[in-house]
């Protein structure tokens, strides 16, 4: 490819940042820098002069790429923020998969927005990725309260393990609780009372 | 008819208040709507989220809408200020580096004398001092930028994210620094530097945040941007009362809101800084205003200021500028709404800023209002219309 393009990615979790760059290099793009330090982003981002930096939307170091926007002495080299204003689904698409682009003023929507797209699918995945795990998670630790809610009632009322299901099920759908609920404060209960 | 629910983003600082007692005493559902506060992690991205539309209005620093409408930035938008949330609120603080060599040369601490920080800050060796302020659209940076023009200090602007400014301050990317409350105070706390001037000793009534909201929004949406004017100026006036500030800090100490301990939160809002950790406080009167002296009210003077120091420094065309400016503070409809309920309103949209050294009463549509002293530390005047 003729005159490459240099891309920087501002991500302090490796992970993260490793999962964006295989994705630009399968795109083609293999110029990829990577700055986790938010302390030496200002002077990184002036040496390495990308043409391209992208960012998590939600990352609060955002607004020290909007002064570096003001191109002040020669080294610095101006970003613009990526909003093709004839482009809203873009901009948009960007905004929901948490990732902004800035880029330098002047080159060519053409060659850009591959990037953006590229970076807009695997933000999306990565997010998708991440809710997918918390979900995981958070089914397990409900698993182990139920256990441990079933345990209580097994040592304490001499009951069988499918009674004890049922009585906590009953007693949620009694109640208008959920199963979760109702184990969780048995197990508080105990705790206090222990 | 179900009750409109308004999204407002904000960026967790004192000077958000407004909104919040807005949301939480219950100003914006006895106007009718819902008020759903977003806490947004940089003013960039709450610039986004308003300018794509997944926000109706915001909490923003005064200069932003006039930088967005002039197509300066990321972002080009029409962006409207409709009020003025809150006048004020800023601290400067310097490095314990800078502290030191300021003392060495014999400087004394005094948070409302601009002149003799200015001097001591001359009499330091770091060159350039490189100074953190909030967003490069910001009333902090106008503020560093004025008083400090004409000495022979080099000094280069960062943008630093408010709740960072601590930690920019201790690690030295940064060697001084302006900020709203809390995070001057946080630097304090944190010993990684000392206040050294209250943002009001450099002008006595600067227009700090705005509500903000999308020109076509507004005009689309006359009702609910007049409930929501009308709510967050009730708020305002209830901060007004110290003993509801004291409600106020508490409901901004919440996890949702600032998520800092109200101790930080209230020496802003009783106007009562620390300025060194351990020490023993200093009061600076109107530190902080919600509503005194028409501080909602969105002077187009104040607004053509901003646009001036804007174009100046962005080599914009001067005249076209300022028509921009002028626009974006929206005193037409400032006035619509507060005059229907009763509001007393100056009598006209501009004034000479910088002219009030003391309370002053000025004509207005109830013969009540008194406008507080608005002067700056080097006793200039800003005429409006200088023919």
């Amino acid at each position: 490819m003729p005159n490459p393009l240099s891309i920087c990615v501002v991500e302090k979790d490796a992970a993260r940042a490793q999962e964006i760059t295989e994705a630009l290099h399968l795109g083609g793009w293999a110029d990829v820098t990577v700055i986790a330090d938010d302390a030496s982003l200002t002077r990184t981002l002036a040496s390495t002069e990308p043409d391209v930096v992208l960012i998590d939307l939600a990352n609060p170091r955002r607004d020290t790429l909007e002064t570096l926007s003001e191109a002040s002495g020669a080294r610095k080299r101006p970003v613009a923020m990526f909003v093709d204003e004839s482009d809203p689904e873009l901009s948009t698409a960007a905004i929901q998969a948490g990732v902004s682009a800035y880029v330098v003023g002047g080159l060519s929507g053409d060659r850009i927005r591959p990037v953006l797209e590229t970076a807009i699918a695997r933000f999306r995945m990565m997010t998708q990725m991440q809710s997918e795990l918390k979900a995981a998670k958070k089914a397990l630790a409900e698993r182990k309260t139920i256990d441990r809610a079933k345990g209580l009632l097994i040592h304490a009322k001499g009951l069988s393990e499918d009674e004890a299901y049922r009585l906590m099920r009953k007693t949620a759908m009694d109640q208008g609780k959920r199963l979760i609920d109702v184990a969780q404060a048995l197990v508080t209960a105990s705790e206090l009372l222990r | 008819m179900t009750r409109p629910v308004l999204r407002c983003g904000f960026v967790p600082l004192v000077d958000a208040a407004p909104l919040v007692i807005a949301r939480e005493l219950g100003f914006a559902a006895k106007e009718g709507i819902g008020l759903e506060l977003l806490k947004q992690p940089s003013w960039s991205a709450l610039r986004d989220m308003l300018a794509m539309g997944h926000l109706e209005a915001a909490h923003m620093l005064s200069p932003m809408p006039i930088a967005m409408s002039l197509g300066l930035g990321g972002v080009r938008a029409e962006i409207h200020a409709v009020m003025v949330l809150s006048v004020n609120g800023n601290v400067i603080a310097a490095s314990n580096d800078l502290i030191a060599q300021m003392r060495a040369q014999g400087w004394d601490r005094d948070l409302g004398d601009a002149d003799s920080v200015a001097d001591a800050l001359e009499h330091t060796t770091q060159r350039p001092i490189r100074f953190g302020v909030p967003f490069p659209f910001s009333m902090h940076r106008e503020l560093v930028e004025y008083w400090l023009r004409g000495r022979d200090l080099a000094i280069e602007i960062h943008s630093v994210p408010p709740p960072m400014m601590s930690d920019a301050l201790k690690s030295g990317e940064v060697d001084a620094f302006c900020v709203g409350e809390p995070w001057g105070s946080r630097a304090v706390d944190d010993e990684a530097g000392e206040l050294i001037l209250a943002g009001k000793s450099i002008w006595a009534f600067s227009p700090e945040k705005v509500l903000a909201a999308r020109q076509d929004w507004i005009s689309d949406n006359p009702d609910q941007i007049a409930a929501l004017m009308r709510a967050v100026y009730h708020a305002g006036h209830w901060l007004q009362d110290p003993e509801n500030r004291v409600i106020a800090t508490d409901i901004l100490a919440r996890q949702e809101y600032l998520g800092l301990s109200a101790d930080v939160i209230e020496r802003a809002m009783k106007g009562h800084l620390l300025a060194q950790a351990r020490s023993f406080g200093t009061e600076v009167p109107g530190f902080l205003h919600f509503s005194i002296g028409a501080a909602n009210f969105p002077w187009r003077s104040q607004a053509q200021w901003i646009g001036r120091n804007l174009a100046h420094r962005h080599g914009l065309d001067l005249g076209k500028a300022l028509a921009i400016a002028r626009r974006v503070f929206r005193s037409d409809l400032y006035r619509e709404v507060m005059g229907a309920i009763g509001i007393d309103l100056p009598g006209a949209s501009d004034k000479q800023e910088g002219a009030l050294m003391h309370s002053t009463a000025v004509a207005s549509t109830r013969g009540g209002l008194i406008l507080q002293p608005d002067h700056f530390f080097d006793g200039a005047i800003f005429d409006p219309d200088p023919q």
